[in-house]
């Protein structure tokens, strides 16, 4: 099976201080280190493990600039195939669906059986995978913690929803999932392993090799707009319980049962 | 020369003359043994490389003092002094059992220089020998089939316990001393019967206990027992050989090796693999142990070599809280594996090879439940290495991407921000806004030189708590007028877990970052407060001015005079010190830490009942601090309660790590307000004058 994952790169949550920009712009990126998208990983995660079961092949693709390279050698490292890089200066600034239009003329470029992407990025709004899928026009489910593969034809597949549930769901090959974390263990990539791929070639395709007419992308096309950033004020309503621990614990009982949490 | 009683060769079996026996029984018994050292040594060849010729004269030292002179034996009193006196025995006995197998076929021989009173010294000193050994025989028996002591109870998912062995190899021992004494009492006894000369026994012991016996008893019985005794000999002799390969009793030939190859330097990991240099470690295909042939040969020999004592597991922390590793059972599971891969008999299936170790023999929780305290290792009377063992197999886990989502979080922050909370680097040099005004650090930077450079490490840079031990390090390094500063955002993590966790590359960055920017400092000496970090620095680091704790700085100033300490205040405080696995057992700094405890007038101090290199580890730092042990309890809640029983509610420690897990004990055991931790510097900090 031929799989192609959508990563991205994004600042590392757990190891930055994340902080916005004066003028409401940006967030502060002086100081930031940046990561492969935690629930991007995931899903090469379950690509390798699906790869390594029926055979195939791992492709990883992230739309962005030259240091996303280095996201996509890390999942190289993890053991995916190949990498694609798609990079051009007419993509910055681009929206959702336009990131959805740069990745399906890539994917048209291929012939992959199942698309992978993470079920959100840390800086995202988790609209990529459906977009996609759309676009495509293949069949689409989100929130995936659960793949066993039935045949060539389809896949078995679950879905975490409302309230802890669990839902099961067939679907035909070849579609689009957006992968939810805990669906496995991703494995560690060490130095070791990133310097081994350290050489490999990563093709890079412009706007040009996918056939994209560059108004159709970038700030200048882009539907959704951020106007401001900021912090949300500290609002009313949290309760510091003040006391010796049993105190504290005898009135936080109170609390629960007075509102219903305890019976 | 006339004999009293017909010697064995001379006898016959019916119509077969005995002397057939007296030959084919030795030349047998060592054809089959040597085979087996054949088969036995087979994954030895196969086995990864190891350098064990260097540091000669320590190895001599270490062969007399470990393996003649069983130094480590009596630290289990009762069991080790019956193995001393097993193994004099032993020793003793080699020659006289080498004699015996000579006579059966040449009656008349003679040691070389026997004929003299050396000959007479040593046959009574045999006699003794051979009594004491039976002695201690029976003893071990009652011992391990009676009384069974806890540290040889073999848990149901490792097998079934090895008991059975212990007595098989104790009764052979046992009818070697009966045969070997009864050959020499019926001699003896007929000699006495025939008014012939008779050969001097060594009074009260067992071949003159048998010689009385058989006093009364006919030539011709004597004659019978004289020839059976010796043949049954012969040939329990000659099994016990073919046996020892086959079970744990191999340490008997295996010992004297594996204590002259075993490791002569401590604290430091062994390198990935011997003879690849850093620079080339890129080009090996693969990394650490993954299948038992990349073992070093050293490390199978470990497994052979072990006496299956459990004197490991008994003092492992990590076995003693639950954790699902056993050091006796890494050694154990080990053999069992080589035993059964190259087995004595390959017919049809040759020498196994290829299964990986972990999800086989070992479990990855096993094998991440190690601190790397180094009890073991310091407990093992046969130099066993457990520490390089696990760190090798960590390697091949990190290698195939095998670790724990709880270290993989702090492994990448350290890959990006250089310490394992992800905080950010500026933020490194924070923890010197706390110092007290007439403080100052400099940072060395380009801008400040100084003499000295405090390398203060991630924890006592970043956590709130321990920052405290960075001040009062700085402190009493400014109060003593010292000409110091720290290396600030330059500073990356020394990596000393890094290396241990099996993250070789990300060590060796971090490494040659630190080196580079502690050159560049252009000081003369470092000092740090944080034994890991000393201990990755004097171990693991090289070409780097000279280290030492704050602990050894205190105990020279102290010694010469130049820092004297306040008298304590608040008398019935009673303080124990704890020592951290680097600075004592890894470095062996136990005296200097006590040393300066004790130069504060009126301190009362008392010493755990395990401590010095029998100390218990607190739970193990760096990188094990955000490890997800399973386990019943903490280590350092049982630490914390051996602190109450030495009669302590001051629990002084001198490692930030330490202070960390000792402190959670305290509240994990509601021992708050009755128990206190505190580290060294802390303490002086207050009490220097």
């Amino acid at each position: 099976m031929d799989i192609l994952v959508c990563v991205k790169r994004v600042p590392d949550t757990a190891e930055n201080e994340i902080g916005i920009k004066a003028d409401g712009t940006d967030i502060e990126r002086g100081d930031l280190v940046y990561s492969v998208n935690e629930w991007d990983n995931y899903a090469v995660e379950e690509a390798i493990q699906i790869r390594d079961k029926v055979g195939g092949s791992v492709t990883v693709i992230t739309v962005g600039d030259e240091e996303s390279e280095e996201i996509l050698r890390r999942e190289m490292a993890m053991g995916a195939d190949n990498g694609i890089l798609l990079s051009d200066e007419a993509f910055e600034g681009t929206d959702g669906k336009g990131i959805a239009s740069i990745l399906k003329a890539a994917v048209e470029k291929g012939n992959y059986d199942l698309i992978l992407t993470g079920a959100q990025a840390d800086d995202g709004a988790g609209q990529v995978g459906g977009m996609l899928a759309a676009m495509l026009d293949r069949p689409y489910a989100s929130l995936v913690n659960y793949i066993e593969l039935v045949d060539d034809k389809k896949i078995k597949i679950g879905r975490e929803i409302e309230g802890g549930n669990q839902e099961m769901n067939e679907i035909d090959l070849p579609c689009v999932l957006s992968i939810q974390t805990g669906i496995n263990e991703p494995r560690y990539v060490g130095i070791r392993g990133i310097r081994k791929v350290a050489s490999l070639e990563i093709p890079t395709y412009a706007s040009s090799d996918l056939g994209i007419a560059t108004n159709t992308v970038g700030a200048g096309s882009a539907k959704v707009k951020r106007i401001d950033y900021f912090v949300p004020e500290l609002g009313e309503g949290a309760e510091m319980l003040e006391g010796t621990l049993d105190e504290k614990i005898n009135r936080l009982i109170e609390m629960l049962k007075a509102k219903g949490g305890l019976k | 020369m006339e004999f009293a009683l017909i010697p064995p060769g001379k006898t016959f079996l019916f119509f077969i003359p005995n002397i057939i026996f007296s030959i084919a029984i030795p030349v047998l018994g060592i054809a089959i043994f040597l085979y087996f050292i054949f088969i036995r040594a087979t994954p030895l060849l196969k086995a990864a490389p190891d350098m064990r010729w260097n540091n000669l004269p320590e190895r001599i030292r270490q062969f007399f003092t470990m393996w003649l002179f069983q130094i480590r034996q009596p630290r289990y009193m009762f069991a080790g002094v019956l193995h001393i006196l097993l193994f004099a025995g032993f020793l003793i006995l080699s020659i006289r059992s080498t004699e015996m197998v000579i006579l059966g076929v040449f009656p008349k021989f003679v040691i070389p220089g026997f004929n003299s009173l050396l000959g007479t010294l040593y046959y009574l000193l045999k006699d003794y020998a051979s009594t004491w050994v039976l002695i201690v025989v029976v003893v071990a028996m009652i011992r391990r089939g009676i009384f069974t002591p806890d540290r040889y109870a073999v848990p149901s998912k490792y097998g079934k316990a090895h008991t059975g062995e212990a007595l098989f190899v104790l009764a052979m021992i046992g009818v070697l001393m009966i045969t070997e004494s009864l050959f020499d009492g019926s001699l003896v006894s007929a000699q006495e019967q025939k008014a012939m000369h008779t050969e001097l026994l060594a009074p009260l012991s067992l071949s003159w206990f048998w010689s009385k016996v058989l006093i009364g008893t006919s030539v011709s019985t004597l004659q019978g027992l004289h020839t059976i005794a010796y043949y049954i000999h012969d040939l329990t002799f000659f099994t016990f050989l073919c046996f020892l390969p086959l079970g744990k009793h191999f340490h008997v030939i295996t010992s004297a090796f594996n204590v002259f190859f075993m490791r002569t330097r401590r604290g430091n990991i062994k390198p990935v693999r011997y003879g690849v240099s850093d620079e080339k470690l890129d080009d090996l295909e693969s990394f650490g142990v993954k299948r038992l042939e990349d073992f070093t040969w050293k490390h199978i020999l470990d497994f052979y070599s072990c006496a299956d004592c459990g004197r490991c597991s008994d003092n492992c922390p990590a076995n003693t809280v639950g954790r699902p590793l056993s050091p006796r059972f890494i050694s154990i599971k080990g053999r069992d594996l080589t035993f059964r891969n190259y087995p004595i008999f390959p017919i049809g299936a040759p020498f196994k090879q290829g299964e990986n170790l972990i999800g086989g023999i070992f479990e990855e929780n096993e094998i991440w439940s190690c601190t790397t305290c180094g009890a073991c290792e310091q407990e093992c009377p046969l130099g066993i290495e457990y520490i390089d063992k696990i760190v090798d197999l960590r390697r091949g886990m990190v290698d195939e991407g095998v670790v724990p989502q709880s270290l993989q979080k702090p492994l990448s922050a350290i890959e990006k921000r250089g310490n394992p909370w992800g905080k950010l680097e500026k933020k490194r040099v924070e923890w010197t806004n706390l110092l007290p005004e007439d403080v100052h650090v400099k940072v060395l930077d380009g801008k400040h030189q100084a003499e000295i450079l405090y390398f203060v490490d991630s924890i006592t840079s970043f956590d709130d708590r321990m920052q405290a031990i960075g001040c009062a390090t700085a402190t009493i390094l400014s109060h003593m007028g010292e000409n110091f500063g720290i290396l600030g955002v330059a500073e990356k993590d020394s990596g000393h877990e890094v290396r241990r966790f099996g993250e070789e590359m990300l060590f060796q960055d971090l490494r040659s970052q630190n080196t580079e920017a502690i050159l560049k400092s252009g000081i003369s000496r470092i000092i740090t407060s944080d034994p890991h970090a000393f201990n990755a620095l004097k171990n693991d680091y090289e070409n780097i001015p000279p280290v030492e704790h704050i602990s050894q700085y205190l105990a020279r100033k102290i010694r010469d005079g130049q820092l004297k300490m306040k008298r304590l205040v608040n008398g019935n405080r009673i303080y124990t010190y704890h020592d951290p696995c680097y600075l004592g057992r890894h470095n062996g700094l136990y005296d200097e830490p006590r040393a300066v405890l004790d130069a504060i007038p009126g301190i009362k101090r008392v010493d755990m009942i395990r401590c010095r290199d029998r100390s218990f580890c607190c739970g193990g730092g760096g990188l094990m601090l955000f490890y997800e042990p399973e386990e019943e309890q903490r280590m350092g809640v049982l630490r914390v309660q051996m602190a109450v029983e030495a009669g302590a509610n001051v629990i002084v420690t001198a490692c930030p790590f330490c202070l960390v897990n000792i402190e959670d004990a305290i509240k994990v055991a509601g021992m708050e307000g009755q128990v206190e931790a505190i580290d060294l510097a802390e303490l002086i900090a207050q009490y220097m004058e």
